[in-house]
């Protein structure tokens, strides 16, 4: 590789962007450790593409800094930097043919034998037989492998990546992404991706970043932030959580026991982000996988321990491999349960009286002095329970 | 056979009336491009080609205005014309290839300006450069006459800077006139064809994604070379389009060389409106018309071949 000794981490320090008077990115330090695969996640408008522009030299940033390993490369025009960029829709220049399209950076850079490098980078992407194609000619998971290309060809200390699947339909997307995966591994560089699939970048990157109105609301490693989320916001765009609000009501060393609508629920210490005493409010979570529902009839079957909610079953939508509900309680409205289709049971219809449980240690616990639905997509979803004050609706985005 | 629904859906077995009854609307349908055509083709029969069958028998007839026009011909007509008017084919195409060069040198970078650079103003600029239509093409090169006039203060300030002195040698001036000389009527075509170069231009820059741009400098490209290795090859539709727009128009032209021309600077256009309108020889006229516009042809694909853009059109 051609990296500095130094590393090649990409540094943010205090970086913002300002458009008169909205506020795109707030100050920001963001470190991307080298030969990393890291995931910019947020919903449209975040600030993510604004992030990723300023690392690729087309945004100047309104304060802070820009490092590659230990350049400042701030005030570098895009075309100076050793990043390169793969454009959402691509960007393919229309009047180029594929080889031309991959070979632009190498000429520019006045490489004068590109034909074996854009040969072994066609293959890599394996596009050998469409070099003298033209784009249009090409479908979109083509055009989007000599996108890949063009960029990678330059050996970028950094490649960024603006919404590269987005444009694909799902199947592609789900091959796409294990083949963004493959060619990072094998070429090694660090991969930074700007996405709002939060599957995408949890399948893909080893660190994901979850941008909210500007800011990152949470850093860390896909199954650390989906499991301990730290914010409403994160537990409710990552996947799906149930929220509950609940009142303390003591607070051990190991435990924290709450009171939510008639049921107590118990929260281990340690998955409790703020200091808990009796009377104060918390928000009470849990993954909807985590959570499994058993007939009225039959609680005496439920496992001593665990957590217990009763309600009732308001929808079940088959889903072949998964069978989810939805539960009104008294601790909450439209509390999602996705079951497994092991042994399902068919008295849980719409109507049916049931207990939702959870292991104590599948809950977690959040700072209740935040928007409880931050992060929840509003897919027109008009129910009757979304009006009521402070209860969680969840909406499986996938 | 097997889904009785199915193939019932898919093929009617025609009972009697369904068939009939489905068909006209098809027919209506296959007939509607023609019907669509039919009013600019009449246009063009009656306008365009009766027109040129007349000329083009005009040109092989002989005989006077007296004893009345024949057919006989006389393709010698042809031939004399050419040998007598070549030199001013050869002005007209230098004249106008100029004043293309010249739009192309003045519009491009407007355009570029306005498609890239305008922001909020580029409405504005836009009515600008067609503000001009909005008076008569005859009154706005009488008004050149003026700007151009000896002792004018066009004339005087290229006095002062010298300029004069260098396009006088060139042949372009004639001592210290502007007026009558041949850079007054290339500055004539130049500024009345103008908007048509600009126009085209604008409309082929304006298609440009500007994230190529970026991705062009993302892909190491400095400007200059974005420029040309991007912006240029993208809009070689428009130069093309504006170029041709211009130079045959221009070509053609009689005004600029009347009005802003001497004798010396007179185009292929001003002999055949004085062969048509003061001479009365039609068929020469009609002759040198048949040339001017074989040369255009031969010119324009040329052109056109040489520019490459056939797969970008």
């Amino acid at each position: 590789m051609t990296g500095t000794p130094s590393g090649g981490d990409v540094r943010l320090s205090g970086i913002s962007r300002v458009y008169g008077d909205f506020t795109a990115v707030h100050p920001l330090d963001l470190t991307v450790p080298e030969g990393s695969f890291f995931a910019l996640l947020g919903a449209s408008g975040c600030g993510k593409t604004t992030t990723l522009r300023m690392i690729a030299g087309l945004e100047e940033p309104s304060t802070g800094t820009v490092h590659l390993g230990d350049q400042d490369v701030t005030r570098l025009p895009a075309y100076k930097r050793p990043v390169n960029t793969v454009f959402q829709s691509y960007a393919l220049f229309p009047h180029l043919d594929v080889f031309e399209n991959v070979a632009f950076g190498l000429r520019r850079r006045g490489v004068r034998s590109v034909k074996r490098q854009v040969g072994e980078m066609l293959d890599l992407v394996q596009l050998g037989e469409h070099a003298r194609r033209k784009p249009h000619q090409l479908s979109g998971g083509q055009q989007q492998r000599v996108a890949v290309a063009r960029a990678l060809i330059n050996h970028p200390r950094v490649l960024l990546l603006d919404e590269p699947l987005g444009a694909l339909d799902l199947k592609l997307r789900r091959r796409m992404q294990l083949e963004l995966k493959r060619i990072q591994t094998e070429v090694g560089i660090t991969f930074i991706h700007v996405t709002h699939d939060q599957e995408e970048a949890m399948a893909m990157a080893d660190t994901v970043a979850v941008m909210n109105a500007g800011r990152v609301e949470q850093l860390g490693a896909p199954a650390d932030l989906y499991e301990n989320p730290a914010t409403t916001f994160v537990a409710n765009f990552l996947g799906t959580s149930n929220l509950i609000e609940a009142e303390v009501v003591s607070a051990a060393t190991d435990e924290i026991l709450v009171r939510a609508g008639g049921d107590t629920l118990g929260v281990p210490a340690e998955r409790c982000p703020v200091p808990a005493a009796a009377g104060t409010r918390l928000l009470v979570g849990v993954r909807p996988e985590k959570a499994a529902l058993t007939h009225a009839d039959e609680t005496d079957r439920i496992p001593d321990g665990r957590n217990r909610v009763t309600g009732v079953v308001t929808e079940a939508s088959f889903l072949g491999v998964s069978t989810q509900y939805l539960v009104n309680s008294p601790a909450g409205l439209g509390l999602a349960v996705y079951a497994q289709n092991v042994d399902r049971d068919p008295r849980l219809a719409p109507g049916a009286e049931v207990v939702l449980h959870w292991s104590r240690a599948h809950t977690f616990a959040l700072d209740a002095a935040q928007d409880i639905d931050a992060g929840t997509e509003t897919l027109g979803t008009a129910d009757v329970s979304g009006t009521v004050a402070g209860t969680p609706v969840k909406e499986d985005a996938g | 056979m097997t889904s009785p629904t199915l193939t019932g859906a898919a093929s009617p077995p025609a009972p009697g009336g369904a068939a009939p009854g489905a068909r006209p609307p098809r027919r209506r349908g296959r007939a509607l491009p023609y019907l669509l055509l039919l009013p600019g083709l009449l246009w063009l029969l009656v306008f365009f080609a009766l027109p040129m069958v007349h000329q083009a028998s005009t040109s092989v007839q002989t005989g006077s205005l007296e004893a009345g026009y024949e057919v006989t011909w006389h393709f010698a007509t042809y031939a004399d014309a050419v040998a007598e008017y070549w030199p001013q084919f050869l002005r007209s195409v230098l004249y106008a290839g100029t004043a293309t060069v010249l739009c192309l040198l003045l519009g491009y970078p407007l355009a570029y300006l306005i498609a890239f650079r305008a922001g909020r103003w580029r409405n504005l600029v836009m009515i600008l450069v067609i503000a001009p239509f909005f008076t008569s093409f005859l009154i706005r090169t009488l008004a050149w006459k003026t700007i151009l006039a000896d002792g004018g203060v066009v004339v005087d300030a290229l006095n002062t800077l010298h300029v004069l002195d260098v396009t006088s040698r060139l042949g372009l001036t004639a001592g210290d006139r502007v007026l009558a000389t041949p850079l007054a009527v290339v500055c004539g075509l130049t500024y009345n064809f103008l908007p048509f170069m600009v126009l085209p231009l604008y409309t082929s820059l304006e298609r440009i994604d500007p994230r190529l741009h970026e991705a062009a400098a993302d892909l190491h490209a400095r400007p200059a070379t974005v420029f040309r290795k991007v912006t240029l090859p993208l809009s070689m539709p428009g130069v093309v389009a504006g170029t041709l727009l211009t130079f045959i128009p221009a070509g053609g032209d009689y005004v600029n060389a009347d009005l802003l021309g001497s004798t010396d600077t007179r185009m292929i256009g001003n002999v055949i409106q004085t062969q048509f309108l003061r001479v009365l020889d039609y068929p020469t006229a009609a002759a040198l018309s048949f040339v001017l516009m074989a040369v255009i042809l031969v010119a324009v694909s040329v052109h056109i071949r040489r520019s490459g853009t056939e797969e970008l059109l």
